[in-house]
C-alpha cells in the first residue's frame, strides 16, 4: 500500500511547483501539468481500487504502527468503497481540466493549482483512516473550493456565492470539529478503528450521542441536506462550470461518505441497539432532501440552478440509501453515486458547451437557440434518462438495489420520493431540450431577471464549439451508461459494500494487521420485474411533467386553475426561503443541528 | 479539572452564531466566524488540560511527570493554520464584496434571491 500517500503527495507537488514558477509558466504549460499529475493521480487510484477489492489495506506514515493494538501513528486505511469514490474524484477532475483547456483564458497557473489542491484534499479524504486528519483533507478541500467558487470575483453572483458557501460550511467544519474533540476526550483516540472500539468498551450517553450528531451535522453541511442546503444551489450556481462537475459530481457525496465511514467504523458497535431509530431520521432527512431538491430544480430557469437543485436531490437519495444502514443499502447508494455522479458531470459539461455558444444559461431566454446544437442535446437527452434511471443506465441498478433493499427493511412507502424525485429531475431536464433545442413552449413575457443578465463567462459568443470540449461530456455521459451494462460491477460494489460496513473487520485490519474478512461472494445481480415497472412510471411522469411545464398553458388558460395557483403559491414561498442571505442560512443551519441532536437523542437513548 | 473551560466554550459558540446570524456587517460577521472558532480552541484545550502538569516537553524533567496532552494543542495549532486561512479568504471576498456591491451590509447584497 505504499502508492496510498502518492495519491496526496502527487497533486500536492504539482501545484507546489506551479506556484513557485509561476511567474515563469505560461497557460499551457500549466495545463499540461495539471493535467499529467492529474491523470497519474487517475491510475494511482485505480491502482489502489483493484489492491482493496478484496479488503481493506493499511499505510502507516512514517513506520508507526500500532503496538500493543493502540495505534499511535496517522494512517490510511483505504478499502474498495473510499477508493472507488477517489477514483471518480480524479476522473471527474481529468473531466473538468480538459474541458477548461479551451473554455476561457484562466488565471494560469493559480487556476489549476487550486484545482490541484482541491482534488488533494478529496482524495485525502476518501483514503483517510484518521478522524483528525478526515477533518484537515476536509478543510484543504474546502478553502480550495471556496476559492473556486469565487473565482470570477468581478462579478456580484459570484462574490456573494461564495461567502454563503464559505461561512455556511466554515461553520459546519467547526461542529465537525468540535465533534472530534468531544470523541477524543472520551477516547483519547483519533484512529477511526481505535475509536471504535474504545466507544464500543464504554456505555452510551449524552456525549457520545451530542459527538454523533455534531459529526453528523458537520458532514451534512457539505453534503447539503435539508435544512443545511442554501449554500449549495448559490455555490453551484456561480461557479465556472467545469468547477461544477466536481462539485456536483463529487463534493456532495464526500459528505454522506463521511458519516458512513464514522457510523461503520466508530459509532455502530456502540449505537447499534439504536439503529433502527437512526435509520428513520436519516431516511426522513434524506427523503425531505430528495423531494425539496427535485422540486425547487423543476421551478428553476437558471440551468446551473437547475442542475445545482438536482444534485441536492440525488444527495437525499444517497442519504436515504445510506441511512438504511446494510450492506446492501450502501452498495446501492456507492453505485448511485458514481453512475449519478458521471451523469449530472456530463450536464454540467453539456451546460458548458451552451454557455461557450449563447454566453447565458437562461432557459426561457434560449427558447429554440439550441436548434443547430443537436450533439449537446444528445447529451442533454443521455443525462435525463440517466437521471430517470431507466436501464441500462447505472442508475437503474443502483435504484433497484435501493429499492429492494428499503422493501426489505418496511420503508416501501420511501419508493414514492425515489420515483417522484428522479421523475421531477429528469422532467426539469426534458423540458429544458424541449424549450432549449427544440424551441417548444410558450415565449417568454416576463422581464428578464438579475439572474438572467449575469454576467457572461466568456467575452464573445463563439460560431463553433471546439470538437475537444465534447469529448468530457460525451466520454461521462457514455460512463453513466456503461456502468450499467459491464457485467460484474453490481456485485463487486456490493461486496466492497460488505467490507464497508463491516467495522470489526476494519478494525482488525488497522489494529492488528489482520488479514481482512472474506466476505461471501454476491450471486450474480439481475434487477427484478417490477424495477423495470417503476423505471417506466418514473420516465412516464417526467414525460408528463416537462409536457404539462411546457405545453400546460396551452390546455387550460391562465388562471382558470385554483391548483395551478396553489402550486405557483407553495413554489413562490420555496423561492422566498432561499432568500441568499448568509445570517438565514446559518439560523437554519443552528435550528438543523438542535432538530438533528434533538432527534438522536430521542432516537438514542 | 473544572467546569468552566466548557461553559467557555459553549458560549463562544452561542455568542459567535448569534453573531453571525444577526450580523449587519460583513466584517463584523466574520469577526463573528472566527469566535465561533475560538470555542473550539478553548474546548480542545480544555479536553487535554491535567491540573498541576507540566508542559509535554521531556528534555529536562522525568519521564514519570504528568503532564498536558500534547496531541489536543497539535490539533488545536492545525486547526489556527487551517482557520487563519478561512479567515483570510472570507476578508478577501468581503473586499470584493465591497468592490462590487458598494456596501458591506449582507441585507443589501442579495443577487442570489430564489
Amino acid at each position: 500500500m505504499e502508492l496510498a500517500p502518492l495519491t496526496v503527495a502527487v497533486p500536492l507537488l504539482a501545484a507546489g511547483g506551479l506556484t513557485a514558477a509561476s511567474s515563469r509558466v505560461s497557460r499551457a504549460t500549466a495545463e499540461v501539468v495539471a493535467l499529467a499529475a492529474v491523470l497519474a493521480l487517475a491510475a494511482l487510484c485505480a491502482i489502489i481500487l483493484a489492491r482493496t477489492a478484496s479488503g481493506t489495506e493499511v499505510y502507516w506514515f512514517g513506520g508507526w504502527e500500532p503496538r500493543a493494538d493502540i495505534a499511535i501513528g496517522v494512517s490510511f486505511a483505504v478499502d474498495a468503497i473510499g477508493a472507488g469514490l477517489a477514483t471518480l474524484v480524479s476522473g471527474l477532475m481529468i473531466a473538468a481540466l480538459v474541458l477548461m483547456w479551451r473554455y476561457r483564458d484562466t488565471d494560469a497557473p493559480h487556476f489549476q493549482v487550486l484545482m490541484l489542491i482541491f482534488v488533494a484534499g478529496m482524495v485525502g479524504f476518501c483514503l483517510s483512516g484518521d478522524l483528525f486528519n478526515m477533518f484537515v483533507f476536509f478543510e484543504l478541500m474546502s478553502v480550495a473550493g471556496f476559492a473556486l467558487a469565487g473565482y470570477k470575483v468581478e462579478e456580484q453572483e459570484a462574490v456573494e456565492g461564495s461567502l454563503n458557501f464559505a461561512i455556511t460550511n466554515t461553520i459546519g467544519s467547526f461542529m465537525l470539529l468540535t465533534g472530534i474533540a468531544l470523541v477524543y476526550g472520551r477516547t483519547g483516540a483519533l484512529n477511526l478503528a481505535q475509536i471504535g472500539e474504545s466507544l464500543a468498551a464504554g456505555h452510551v450517553d449524552g456525549l457520545v450521542i451530542v459527538a454523533f450528531a455534531l459529526l453528523a451535522a458537520g458532514f451534512l453541511v457539505k453534503a447539503a441536506v435539508v435544512p443545511f442546503h442554501f449554500w449549495l444551489a448559490d455555490a453551484y450556481a456561480v461557479a465556472p462550470t467545469p468547477v461544477c462537475l466536481l462539485f456536483a459530481g463529487a463534493m456532495s457525496e464526500l459528505g454522506v461518505y463521511g458519516i458512513g465511514r464514522v457510523w461503520f467504523d466508530c459509532f455502530a458497535g456502540t449505537l447499534a441497539l439504536h439503529d433502527d431509530s437512526l435509520r428513520l431520521v436519516l431516511i426522513v432527512a434524506g427523503s425531505l432532501t430528495a423531494l425539496l431538491g427535485a422540486t425547487m430544480a423543476f421551478a428553476q430557469d437558471h440551468l446551473k440552478r437547475l442542475l445545482a437543485f438536482a444534485t441536492i436531490a440525488y444527495v437525499g437519495i444517497f442519504l436515504i440509501g445510506l441511512g438504511l444502514l446494510t450492506s446492501a443499502g450502501v452498495a446501492g447508494a456507492a453505485l448511485y453515486v458514481v453512475a449519478d455522479g458521471c451523469g449530472k458531470a456530463a450536464l454540467f459539461a453539456a451546460v458548458a458547451i451552451v454557455q461557450h455558444r449563447r454566453l447565458h444559461v437562461s432557459e426561457r431566454r434560449l427558447r429554440g437557440e439550441g436548434r443547430e446544437l443537436p450533439y449537446t442535446a444528445a447529451i442533454f437527452a443521455l443525462g435525463a434518462l440517466s437521471f430517470a434511471s431507466l436501464p441500462p443506465f447505472g442508475s437503474f441498478f443502483a435504484k433497484s438495489v435501493i429499492e429492494d433493499e428499503l422493501i426489505k427493511q418496511g420503508y416501501g412507502a420511501v419508493l414514492a420520493v425515489l420515483i417522484l424525485t428522479s421523475a421531477l429531475t429528469c422532467g426539469a431536464v426534458l423540458r429544458l431540450i424541449g424549450r432549449v433545442f427544440l424551441g417548444w413552449g410558450p415565449v417568454s413575457d416576463r422581464e428578464p431577471s438579475r439572474d438572467e443578465e449575469a454576467a457572461p463567462e466568456e467575452e464573445i459568443s463563439s460560431a463553433r464549439t471546439p470538437a475537444i470540449m465534447f469529448v468530457p461530456a460525451l466520454a461521462l455521459a457514455l460512463a453513466s451508461l456503461v456502468i450499467g451494462v459491464i457485467p460484474g460491477t453490481v456485485e463487486a460494489v456490493q461486496a466492497a459494500a460488505l467490507h464497508f460496513t463491516d467495522g470489526s473487520s476494519y478494525a482488525r485490519v488497522v489494529l492488528d494487521g489482520a488479514a481482512p474478512a472474506a466476505v461471501a461472494t454476491p450471486p450474480p445481480y439481475s434487477a427484478p420485474p417490477h424495477a423495470y415497472l417503476y423505471a417506466a412510471i418514473t420516465f412516464g411522469t417526467a414525460v408528463g411533467l416537462a409536457g404539462l411545464a411546457l405545453f400546460g398553458r396551452r390546455l387550460a388558460p391562465r388562471g382558470s386553475d385554483p391548483l395551478r395557483r396553489l402550486g405557483h403559491a407553495a413554489i413562490g414561498s420555496l423561492h422566498g426561503v432561499h432568500s441568499g442571505h448568509v445570517g438565514d442560512y446559518v439560523a437554519w443551519l443552528v435550528a438543523g443541528v438542535a432538530a438533528l441532536g434533538g432527534a438522536f437523542a430521542l432516537a438514542l437513548s | 479539572m473544572s467546569f468552566l473551560p466548557y461553559a467557555v466554550a459553549a458560549w463562544l459558540l452561542l455568542v459567535g452564531l448569534y453573531g453571525v446570524v444577526t450580523s449587519r456587517h460583513l466584517v463584523h460577521l466574520i469577526v463573528c466566524v472566527t469566535v465561533v472558532q475560538a470555542s473550539t480552541y478553548v474546548l480542545l484545550l480544555a479536553i487535554g488540560y491535567r491540573s498541576g502538569a507540566a508542559a509535554p516537553i521531556f528534555a529536562d524533567i522525568p519521564r514519570s511527570t504528568p503532564v498536558v496532552d500534547p496531541i489536543v494543542a497539535t490539533m488545536t495549532l492545525t486547526d489556527v493554520v487551517v482557520e487563519a486561512t478561512v479567515a483570510a479568504l472570507l476578508l478577501a471576498l468581503a473586499v470584493q464584496a465591497h468592490r462590487r456591491f458598494g456596501t458591506l451590509d449582507p441585507d443589501e447584497l442579495g443577487a442570489m434571491r430564489g
